[in-house]
C-alpha cells in the first residue's frame, strides 16, 4: 500500500499510531489514578474494567495493532534517515533539534521494553516475582494490594521511574510532531502544540511517576 | 563596411507582426533532428532552451554555475516593466517604446525596441502562469511601482527578488523540458571557444569544471546568452564568476562586438570599505522612491554624523538639479551626479566616495512600517554588510559597474553576423543603447528568450540541413587544441603573482581610466598600459594545479586573460566615440552644465567592431541608426 | 554603528578545514592561519585572504563554491562550527562578515554532508539532487504563450504573499545539510506549497507532491522527523509550515489515488 511505502504515509501511519497510543495513555492515566483513593478506587475500577470485555479486548487489538506498525515504521525509517546522513560533522551543534528528538529511537525503545516487561508484569503476572492477585475483603481482585507489594521494591520501581521519563522524553516531542506531520498545524498552531504536547508530557510523568514514587516513599502501603 | 541591421520595413507598429509572419517555418515532424546549444540560463538562456525545447528541438544547455537557477539574473531586485498600463496612469507600448529609446540616449534601433515593449505584456501574463508570486494589490490585481527614467508606474516585482522570481520561473520551465528529454542540461560546464565550419556557427569547445575534461558539443545553431562583462573593473556588482568569455571567444571567431564603451553605472550600490573587496553589492534602485539623495554642502561637515548636520547644511542635488525627475533620475544621471559630488570633495564614508540616501523624510510620512514592508530586506542587507541601521541613520551609496549594454552585434533575428550564431539578453548590444533604464534587463532577457528567438531562429533553421557538422570535424579537433594550449600556457607559466592580483590591477586601471568618467588622455593612457600588464600576466601569473581537476584558479585565469585582451576594445571604442551618451561619458564632452553632449551628425551609429587577430587594430564597422517614430533631441530630465 | 565595527584593529584567526581532492579521494582536516582579516571582511573575503596565501605557497587553495556574494544566488556553501553558514539569522555564508568573529578564534569548516550531496572537492559538493527534484515535479505545465492575462484571475494577496514565502527559497541546501536525517522535506516543501496556494498551479497539485516525494526517495533524501533544524539554518528563514503544507497536500493526493504505485527505491 501506498501509505506504507511512501515517506509521508509512513510519517502519517507513525503519527495516527502514536496519537492513539497517546489516548490510550490518557486513559490509563485516569484509570491508574483511582489507586489514590485506596483499595476502594482501584479495584473498583479494574472489576468495572474488565465487566467491558468487547471494550478490553478492542482496545488491546488496536493498541497492540498501532504498537506493532509504530515500531516497525520507525525502525525502517530510522534506518532510512541513518543511511541519508552517513557521515556525521566534526563539530556538531544544534539550533532547533532537541536531546528529546534525536533520541526519538532510543526513547521509543526503551517504551518498548517497558510495555513488554510491564504487560509480563501485571497482566500476565510472569515475571520472577511471587506476584499474587489475591481478592480483596468484596471479593473482587486486589490490584491494589499487587500494586503496592510489587512496587515497593526499589528495582521495580525505579524501572517504572525511568520508563516514565522515557515516555515523558518521547512525547515531548512527539506531540507536537505528530500534528506536524499530519499536516494539522502552521506557524501560529506549531508552537502551541509544543507547548501542550510539553503539558501533557509532564502531566504523565508527574502522574504515572506519582505511583511508584509514592509506594517507594512509603505513604500507600 | 556599413552593416545591415535587417529591420523590418513600414509602419513601426506592424514591423514585428510581419516579420513574424514572413519568417520561415521549420516543420514540426522535423524540428527534433535540429540541435541547439544554449550556453548560459539565465534569464535568456533558460527561457530560450525550454521554449526551444517545447517546440520541439533538440536542445542542449550549458551552464557555469552547478545548477541553471545560479545564473546572475537572479540578482536583479527592482523589477520588470510592461506596458500593461494596469495603474490607468497613461502607459502604452508607444510610451514604453519612447522612453527606452529616450533612455537609451538614441543609440538603440528602433524597431527592436519596439518588439520589447510590444512583448513586455505576454511576459507578465506568462510569469503569471508559471506561478512567479508577483506583488497583489489587496482586491488580489497586479501591483506596479514606479522605477528611474520614467513617470509611469509599470514595473511589476515580487518584493526585492523579482529577477529571482522570474528566474526561477524560467529555470522551472527549463526543468521540465529537462524531465521531458528535449533539454539536456550540461551544469559547471563553461563554454571556452566558438566552432566556426564553413563560417558558420556549428559548436562550441567547453570544459567540464569537474573533470577538466575539454570536448565539442556540435549542433546546428548556437545561442549565446551569457550575460555581460563589467567585471572587467574588477568591482562590480556581477557575480564572481561573470566574464566575457563566451562572447569574447566568439568574437575572435568573427563575431563584431558593438558598442563595448556603453557600461552602466548603477548608482545605488554599497560603497566599497576596503581593498580586500571582493565585489560591490547592489541596492535596488526602487529604494530611491522613498529615499532622498544628498551630500553635506559644506566639505567640513562630512565627517560629522549625519542627523547632526541641519537641513540647510544639506545639498539633495538630485532635486535640486533636475526637478522633474527628481530622485529618480535615470542612472547614468543619477551615477554621474554623484561622482561629481565627491570629486567636490563633499563625499562621505571611507575614502570620500560615498553619498548620503535618506530614509528620515519617508519614515515621518508613511511610518517606519510601511518602509520595512516596502524595502525590508535591503535595508538587512545594508546592515549585514555596513553594521549600520538604515531606518536610524542615512544609507552610503555609490556607483558601481553593473550592466553592459554593449555585446556581440546582432541583426534583428537576434543573429550575429556568423550565420548560426545567435546572442540574446545582456550578451548582445541590441535594445539599450547607451544607457538601460531599471528593470529593462529582465524585460529583454524574458522578450530574447520566450518570445523572439523561438520564431527568428526557425527562420535560419529552415533554410539549414540538420546535422551537417560532426564532432569528428577538423574544426572540432582544432577547437580543442586551442583551448588545450591555451590551458598548458596558463598552467606552464608559474610565475609569482596571482590571477586576482592582475584582475585588481586591471580593474583599478579601468575604473580610473574608462569607468564613470572618461577622457581623451585617461583612455590613450590605459590603451597604452593595457598591454603591458596583459604581458606581465602571460609571464608572472600562478596558477596552481592542473588542468585535469577541479581548478578555480585555472576558470579564473582563463577569465582573467579574456579581460586583458578585451578591456582594450573597450578602451579603444570609448576614445573613438568623441561624443557623451548614456553611459558613455567623455569629459571633453558635456555642455556648461555639465551634461552629456551627443553628437548625432557624427557618433548616429552602431560601432561593431572586427577582431583581426593578435597585434592587429579591429576594424571599425558601422550600423548607422534611423529615428523614424522618436524625434532625436537632446535627452533632458530636468 | 558598533564598537567592534568602528575598530580599525584585524584579527587573525585560526582555520581548520576539510581537505578532500576528488569524490573518491579520502579526506581530513588541515589547519590555516588567516591574518590580517578586518571586521569588514565578508567571510569569503577571509578565505580569499587564505587562498592567496596558499597559491603563493605553491600549496592547493581551498575549493568552495561561490558566485554572487549577495546572498542570492544560493551558491555558497559551507558549514561553520556545526552550522551550515554559519549560524547568523537570514544570512548566507557570503554575507556572514567577520565582526561576528573575535581574534584567535578558532573556525571549523565542513562542506555540506548528506547521502545527496557527494563531495566534488574540499567544501564543493554536488547538489544535483535538488535540480532533479525540481525537474521531477517543480514546474507548472504552462507553454510558452497562449496563456491568459495576468489579471484575468485575482489571487488574494495573503495568497500571494504566502506563495512568495515559500518561493523566497534559494535552493543552497543548508537545509539538507542541517537536517539530522539529510532530508529535503523544507525545500520540497517550500516548492509545493508556493504553486499549491497559487490558482495556476492547483490544477496540478496532487501529481505535483506525489512525484517530489518520490523524486527525494530515488534522490537518496532522508524523511522528515520535525527536528525543525532546517528552517534554523535556512538563509532565508523558510519556515517549517511548508512542510505541514506538503504532508497535507500529500494526504490529499494519497485520497485522490494520485500517489504513484513505484514504491521508493531503497538504497
Amino acid at each position: 500500500m501506498r501509505l506504507f511505502s511512501t515517506s509521508i504515509g509512513r510519517k502519517g501511519v507513525m503519527a495516527v499510531t502514536g496519537l492513539l497510543m497517546v489516548l490510550f495513555v490518557v486513559g490509563h492515566l485516569l484509570g491508574n489514578l483511582t489507586v489514590f483513593k485506596g483499595p476502594d478506587g482501584i479495584n473498583a475500577y479494574a472489576e468495572g474494567l474488565h465487566k467491558l470485555v468487547p471494550v478490553v479486548w478492542g482496545t488491546r487489538i488496536v493498541m497492540g495493532s498501532a504498537l506493532i506498525l509504530h515500531v516497525y515504521m520507525s525502525i525502517q525509517i530510522t534506518l532510512e534517515n541513518w543511511a541519508a546522513n552517513p557521515k556525521k560533522y566534526a563539530v556538531s551543534r544544534s539550533l532547533r533539534a532537541t536531546f528529546s528528538s534525536k533520541n526519538m529511537i532510543w526513547t521509543g525503545a526503551a517504551i518498548g521494553a517497558f510495555v513488554i516487561y510491564h504487560l509480563a508484569h501485571f497482566t500476565f503476572r510472569v515475571t520472577p516475582s511471587d506476584l499474587m492477585l489475591g481478592t480483596d475483603t468484596m471479593g473482587r481482585p486486589d490490584v491494589y494490594q499487587m500494586v503496592v507489594d510489587s512496587l515497593s521494591g526499589a528495582v521495580i520501581g525505579g524501572v517504572y521511574l525511568v520508563a516514565m521519563v522515557a515516555l515523558c522524553l518521547h512525547l515531548w516531542h512527539g506531540i507536537q510532531s505528530l500534528f506536524q506531520t499530519l499536516g494539522l498545524s502552521n506557524a501560529k498552531l506549531l508552537p502551541e502544540y509544543g507547548l501542550w504536547g510539553k503539558v501533557l508530557s509532564g502531566i504523565f510523568l508527574v502522574g504515572f511517576g506519582a505511583i511508584p514514587a509514592v509506594i517507594l516513599a512509603g505513604i500507600l502501603k | 563596411m556599413i552593416l545591415d541591421g535587417k529591420a523590418p520595413t513600414g509602419r513601426i507598429e506592424e514591423s514585428w507582426d510581419k516579420h513574424r509572419f514572413e519568417l520561415k517555418l521549420v516543420n514540426p515532424a522535423n524540428k527534433r533532428k535540429y540541435k541547439v546549444l544554449v550556453v548560459g540560463t539565465g534569464l535568456a538562456g533558460a527561457s530560450a532552451a525550454a521554449s526551444l525545447g517545447e517546440l520541439g528541438y533538440n536542445v542542449e544547455a550549458f551552464c557555469y554555475q552547478d545548477s541553471p537557477r545560479r545564473a546572475h539574473s537572479i540578482a536583479a531586485q527592482g523589477g520588470i516593466n510592461a506596458a500593461k498600463n494596469y495603474p490607468n496612469d497613461g502607459d502604452s507600448i508607444y510610451r514604453l517604446f519612447y522612453d527606452t529609446i529616450k533612455g537609451g540616449d538614441f543609440r538603440a534601433r528602433e524597431a527592436d525596441v519596439w518588439r520589447l515593449a510590444q512583448v513586455s505584456n505576454n511576459i507578465i501574463d506568462q510569469c503569471v502562469a508559471q506561478g512567479v508570486p508577483f506583488a497583489r494589490d489587496y482586491a488580489g490585481y497586479l501591483d506596479t511601482r514606479s522605477f528611474g527614467g520614467a513617470q509611469v508606474s509599470r514595473t511589476f516585482y515580487a518584493r526585492g527578488q523579482t529577477g529571482q522570481q522570474l528566474l526561477l520561473g524560467a529555470y522551472t520551465a527549463l526543468s521540465r523540458q529537462i524531465k521531458a528529454g528535449s533539454v539536456k542540461l550540461f551544469p559547471r560546464t563553461e563554454m571556452l571557444d566558438l566552432v566556426v565550419v564553413d563560417g558558420e556557427a556549428k559548436g562550441i569547445t567547453v570544459r567540464d569544471l569537474v573533470t577538466g575534461e575539454i570536448r565539442t558539443h556540435v549542433g546546428d545553431a548556437v545561442v549565446l546568452a551569457t550575460g555581460g562583462y563589467v567585471n572587467v573593473f574588477y568591482l562590480s556588482t556581477n557575480a564572481m564568476g561573470c566574464s566575457v568569455t563566451a562572447i569574447w571567444k566568439a568574437a575572435k571567431k568573427g563575431a563584431y562586438f558593438a558598442n563595448p564603451c556603453f557600461t552602466q553605472i548603477h548608482p545605488t550600490c554599497i560603497p566599497q570599505a576596503g581593498d580586500y573587496q571582493s565585489k560591490l553589492t547592489l541596492m535596488s534602485e526602487s529604494l530611491r522612491n522613498d529615499g532622498r539623495v544628498w551630500v553635506p554642502k559644506k566639505k567640513e561637515d562630512c565627517n560629522k554624523p549625519p542627523n547632526e548636520i541641519g537641513e540647510d547644511d544639506r545639498d539633495y542635488y538630485l532635486e535640486r538639479k533636475y526637478p522633474t525627475f527628481g530622485n529618480l533620475a535615470p542612472r547614468d544621471i543619477s551615477s554621474r551626479a554623484a561622482k561629481e559630488a565627491c570629486d567636490d570633495g563633499r563625499g562621505v564614508g571611507p575614502g570620500g566616495r560615498g553619498v548620503y540616501l535618506d530614509f528620515a523624510a519617508s519614515i515621518k510620512r508613511l511610518g517606519e512600517n510601511v518602509i520595512r514592508e516596502r524595502y525590508g530586506n535591503l535595508f538587512e542587507m545594508y546592515e549585514r554588510i555596513t553594521d549600520e541601521d538604515g531606518y536610524k541613520q542615512p544609507m552610503r551609496i555609490y556607483p558601481a559597474p553593473h550592466y553592459s549594454m554593449g555585446g556581440l552585434w546582432v541583426d534583428y533575428n537576434l543573429m550575429s553576423n556568423i550565420p548560426g550564431l545567435f546572442v540574446l539578453g545582456e550578451a548582445n548590444f541590441s535594445v539599450h543603447g547607451a544607457n538601460r533604464l531599471g528593470a529593462s534587463a529582465l524585460m529583454q532577457g524574458l522578450a530574447d528568450g520566450y518570445f523572439v528567438i523561438p520564431y527568428t531562429i526557425g527562420g535560419y533553421l529552415a533554410a539549414a540541413k540538420p546535422g551537417k557538422v560532426k564532432p569528428d570535424h577538423a574544426e572540432c579537433l582544432k577547437s580543442i587544441a586551442d583551448v588545450q594550449e591555451t590551458e598548458k600556457k596558463l598552467l606552464g607559466v608559474n610565475g609569482k603573482r596571482t590571477v586576482t592580483e592582475f584582475m585588481r590591477e586591471l580593474g583599478s586601471l579601468m575604473w580610473n581610466n574608462v569607468g564613470m568618467g572618461r577622457s581623451e588622455a585617461s583612455l590613450t593612457e590605459a590603451i597604452q598600459k593595457i598591454p603591458a600588464i596583459r604581458e606581465e600576466f602571460w609571464k608572472n601569473v600562478k596558477v596552481s594545479g592542473g588542468g585535469m581537476e577541479t581548478n578555480q584558479q585555472l576558470e579564473n585565469a582563463g577569465r582573467t586573460a579574456d579581460f586583458f585582451e578585451f578591456s582594450e576594445l573597450l578602451a579603444r571604442d570609448a576614445l573613438h566615440r568623441n561624443e557623451s551618451c548614456g553611459g558613455h561619458f567623455r569629459e571633453e564632452y558635456q555642455y556648461p552644465d555639465g551634461e552629456a553632449k551627443r553628437d548625432d551628425a557624427n557618433f548616429c551609429y552602431v560601432a561593431a567592431w572586427e577582431l583581426k587577430g593578435a597585434g592587429q587594430e579591429p576594424e571599425l564597422h558601422k550600423e548607422p541608426l534611423k529615428f523614424e517614430n522618436v524625434h532625436l533631441a537632446v535627452r533632458s530630465y530636468k | 554603528m558598533s564598537a567592534q565595527a568602528s575598530g580599525h584593529g584585524t584579527m587573525n584567526i585560526k582555520l581548520i578545514v576539510w581537505r578532500q581532492a576528488g569524490p573518491d579521494k579520502p579526506g581530513n582536516f588541515e589547519t590555516y592561519e588567516a591574518k590580517g582579516i578586518t571586521p569588514h571582511h565578508s567571510f569569503l573575503e577571509m578565505l580569499d585572504v587564505v587562498n592567496e596565501d596558499l597559491i603563493k605557497q605553491g600549496k592547493d587553495p581551498i575549493t568552495f563554491d561561490h558566485d554572487c556574494r549577495e546572498g542570492i544566488c544560493g551558491t555558497c556553501s559551507a558549514v561553520v562550527n556545526g552550522v551550515p553558514h554559519g549560524g547568523q539569522k537570514r544570512t548566507t555564508l557570503c554575507q556572514l562578515h567577520m565582526r561576528k568573529f573575535k581574534d584567535g578564534d578558532s573556525i571549523y569548516l565542513e562542506p555540506w554532508r548528506a547521502r545527496a550531496f557527494p563531495i566534488i572537492r574540499d567544501l564543493m559538493v554536488d547538489r544535483g539532487a535538488l535540480d532533479r527534484l525540481i525537474q521531477a515535479a517543480g514546474w507548472i505545465s504552462c507553454h510558452t504563450g497562449g496563456v491568459p492575462d495576468g489579471n484575468s484571475t485575482p489571487i488574494a494577496k495573503r495568497d500571494a504573499d504566502y506563495a512568495m514565502d515559500a518561493a523566497e527559497c534559494i535552493g543552497c541546501g543548508a537545509c539538507v545539510a542541517a537536517c539530522p536525517n539529510g532530508a529535503a522535506m523544507l525545500f520540497g516543501g517550500a516548492k509545493v506549497a508556493q504553486y499549491a496556494a497559487l490558482p495556476q498551479g492547483q490544477v496540478e497539485a496532487p501529481e505535483r507532491v506525489a512525484a517530489m516525494i518520490q523524486a527525494m526517495a530515488e534522490n537518496g533524501f532522508g524523511n522528515c522527523s520535525n527536528h525543525y533544524e532546517c528552517q534554523a539554518a535556512c538563509p532565508k528563514g523558510i519556515d517549517v509550515k511548508f512542510i505541514t503544507r506538503l504532508n497535507r497536500e500529500f494526504y490529499k493526493a494519497l485520497v485522490l489515488d494520485k500517489v504513484g504505485a513505484t514504491p521508493p527505491k531503497k538504497s
